[in-house]
């Protein structure tokens, strides 16, 4: 699935995520700001490279600004956003969620 | 090298400065030597100098320890302005022995870090770009953490020598007459700074409000007092303490103070004539209502609070709840604007608060500990210095000092965001498992297995869910995932000694 345009969801508040997902060419990259990515980075980045793998989207650009958001938020952030940068908002994935 | 409780010493530094690892809670009943001053004896007339930078003259050499006191807090203003003069005077090699280090006094430490001005430090505590700087190595040698107490300890006993005490005052007379009660800037108790007063070689005061000769009530004295500095401003009143401290609206941390009220009120403690102390933190400050209210049901009165007092604590007092308030330090204008109006608000200095090392401290008698944590692992062994990244953020405070009480709670969230406060292991340990009782979060208490007696006080206690500790660490882990465990260098930046001298744990520089 390509991306279609530069999408974002969630906020700044602490314990959630901001994700935005923009159209790229070289695979999933992933710029991550945490105050735990010492201990979590790691699996932050797994978790958005599995949503995005599981919407088939093999190429983008990600920007997450993490505060501390537990792993379900997290998904869901990375779901939100993902839907919107493809368009399919309308018309959810309901099989990949 | 490992001491008792498993923390990783580094041999070489511990016998290169001539520590202990730590052993036991138990100080013993060792003999000691007291420190004394050396006095330079004079009538008193010729104490007045009216320039910093002369009083820094005739007072600081190279190699020499300097020491102030963090009354206060953010607002403080002599700090910058005699490590101003210090640094541009190019003096070298100073040890900086404050009670403790705020923010404000950041940036000029690193600045004199960076200079080869200042090449040790020893504190309570530091947070912010310093903690951070100290973190990455910034200092060649270990900085040294003591507890208030333990501070007190080492400079009675001479292990921390002080040349030059620079002690602000909100008020003083010309002979060095002082107290920390009155004027603009006033901040309440003296209780960090008398010991400087009482032990450094040169004691320098420095005031924005000269009084007519004699001052009083004086907790500083003249007979201790080298020069009085008059200048203009020592502090900024809006910033050396809230207001009056409120009482926290955040959910959790309201259940907490509750369950830690029923922790109290069911344990064999709280009976007529009981102690406490309970610290500034959100939730423990607001353990204080909760215990006011069952103090009135059951028709029990406290002989006394202690340690960093709040407005919460001294309306008890002024309510007939409390019958004295032992006061070390004030944590608003509230409580340190009562000292002066309530006889029974008693100054107390930090030896007499929290010293092991002398004929009977406060904290000896003391029933009841209200302290919260960064961390608490699975051994009850408590962090309040080093983050969640691994960096210094905090200050040992009289946190191993009041530890000793003979109920010792902690109070802590679960999880904060996604970090888990309940660890199998703690980064840093500063107070030893051996010394807390019973942990508090949100959904339920763990409590030390070797209390058995608290174990049966507190099984059948209604809404009072008990865990063990290795259940509550479980939980947490389920909600924030396993961290990937912090990496740190092979070298340590920072030694924390326990209150008795021994080093509970060193702490090393973080990799990036």
């Amino acid at each position: 699935m390509e991306i279609k345009r530069i999408a974002t969801a969630g906020t700044l508040e602490s314990s959630d995520i901001q994700i935005t997902i923009a159209p790229g060419n070289n695979g999933l990259q992933i710029e991550l700001q945490s105050d735990v990515i010492k201990q979590f980075g790691a699996q932050i980045k797994q978790t958005i490279i599995d949503v995005l793998t599981n919407y088939g989207v093999q190429n983008a650009q990600i920007k997450a600004v993490d505060k501390g958001a537990l792993d379900l938020v997290i998904k869901a952030r990375a779901i939100a956003a993902v839907q919107r940068a493809l368009e399919i908002s309308e018309e959810p994935r309901w099989e990949v969620l | 090298m490992e001491n008792s409780l498993g923390r990783n010493l580094s041999a070489e530094l511990l016998q290169k400065l001539a520590y202990q690892p730590y052993q036991t809670t138990d100080f013993g009943h060792p003999k000691i030597q007291r420190h004394a001053p050396m006095v330079t004896a004079t009538t008193g007339n010729d104490k007045v100098v009216n320039s910093l930078k002369e009083v820094v003259q005739k007072t600081v050499r190279n190699g020499m320890t300097i020491s102030f006191h963090h009354h206060f807090r953010e607002g403080d203003f002599v700090f910058n302005k005699v490590m101003r003069i210090i640094i541009d005077a190019g003096y070298q090699d100073l040890t900086l022995a404050p009670s403790s280090l705020t923010n404000v006094m950041n940036d000029i430490v690193v600045e004199a870090i960076e200079k080869g001005v200042v090449t040790n430090i020893t504190s309570s505590g530091m947070r912010g770009s310093l903690g951070d700087a100290i973190s990455h190595g910034v200092l060649d040698n270990p900085v040294i953490f003591r507890s208030h107490g333990g501070r007190a300890r080492a400079i009675e006993e001479g292990s921390l020598n002080i040349d030059v005490a620079f002690l602000g005052v909100p008020n003083a007379d010309r002979l060095g007459n002082a107290n920390g009660m009155n004027g603009k800037t006033a901040f309440g108790s003296l209780g960090y700074a008398l010991i400087d007063a009482q032990y450094a070689d040169k004691v320098v005061l420095i005031t924005d409000n000269l009084q007519e000769y004699p001052n009083t009530p004086a907790s500083i004295k003249q007979t201790q007092v080298d020069y009085v500095v008059p200048i203009e401003q020592v502090g900024d009143p809006d910033k050396i303490g809230s207001g009056a401290t409120r009482f926290t609206k955040d959910p959790k941390e309201l259940k907490i103070a509750k369950m830690v009220n029923q922790v109290i009120v069911n344990s064999p403690y709280f009976k007529e004539g009981f102690s406490f102390q309970t610290g500034s933190g959100g939730a423990a400050l607001a353990v204080t209502r909760f215990l006011r209210e069952s103090m009135l049901e059951k028709d029990i009165k406290a002989s006394f609070a202690l340690g960093g007092v709040t407005k919460p604590t001294v309306d008890l007092l002024e309510e007939g709840l409390i019958g004295r308030i032992m006061d070390v330090q004030d944590f608003d204008k509230g409580a340190a604007k009562s000292m002066h109006l309530n006889q029974n608000q008693q100054e107390i200095d930090a030896s007499w608060y929290a010293d092991p090392a002398n004929k009977g401290a406060m904290v000896d008698q003391l029933d009841v500990a209200i302290l919260s944590a960064l961390e608490v692992d699975t051994d009850f062994n408590v962090n309040v210095m080093t983050g969640s990244d691994g960096v210094i953020r905090g200050a040992i405070g009289g946190h191993q000092d009041a530890a000793t009480a003979k109920l010792t709670i902690i109070c802590a969230p679960l999880v904060r965001g996604r970090i888990a406060t309940i660890v199998p292991k703690v980064t840093t340990a500063v107070t030893p498992g051996a010394s807390i009782d019973v942990i508090v979060t949100e959904i339920g208490i763990a409590i030390n297995p070797k209390r058995t007696d608290l174990q049966q006080a507190l099984a059948h206690v209604p809404g009072l869910v008990v865990y063990t500790i290795e259940q509550l660490q479980q939980k947490a882990e389920a909600i924030v995932g396993k961290a990937q465990p912090l990496q740190f260098k092979q070298r340590p930046v920072a030694l924390v000694e326990y209150r008795d001298g021994t080093i509970i744990d060193e702490i090393n520089e973080v990799q990036d």
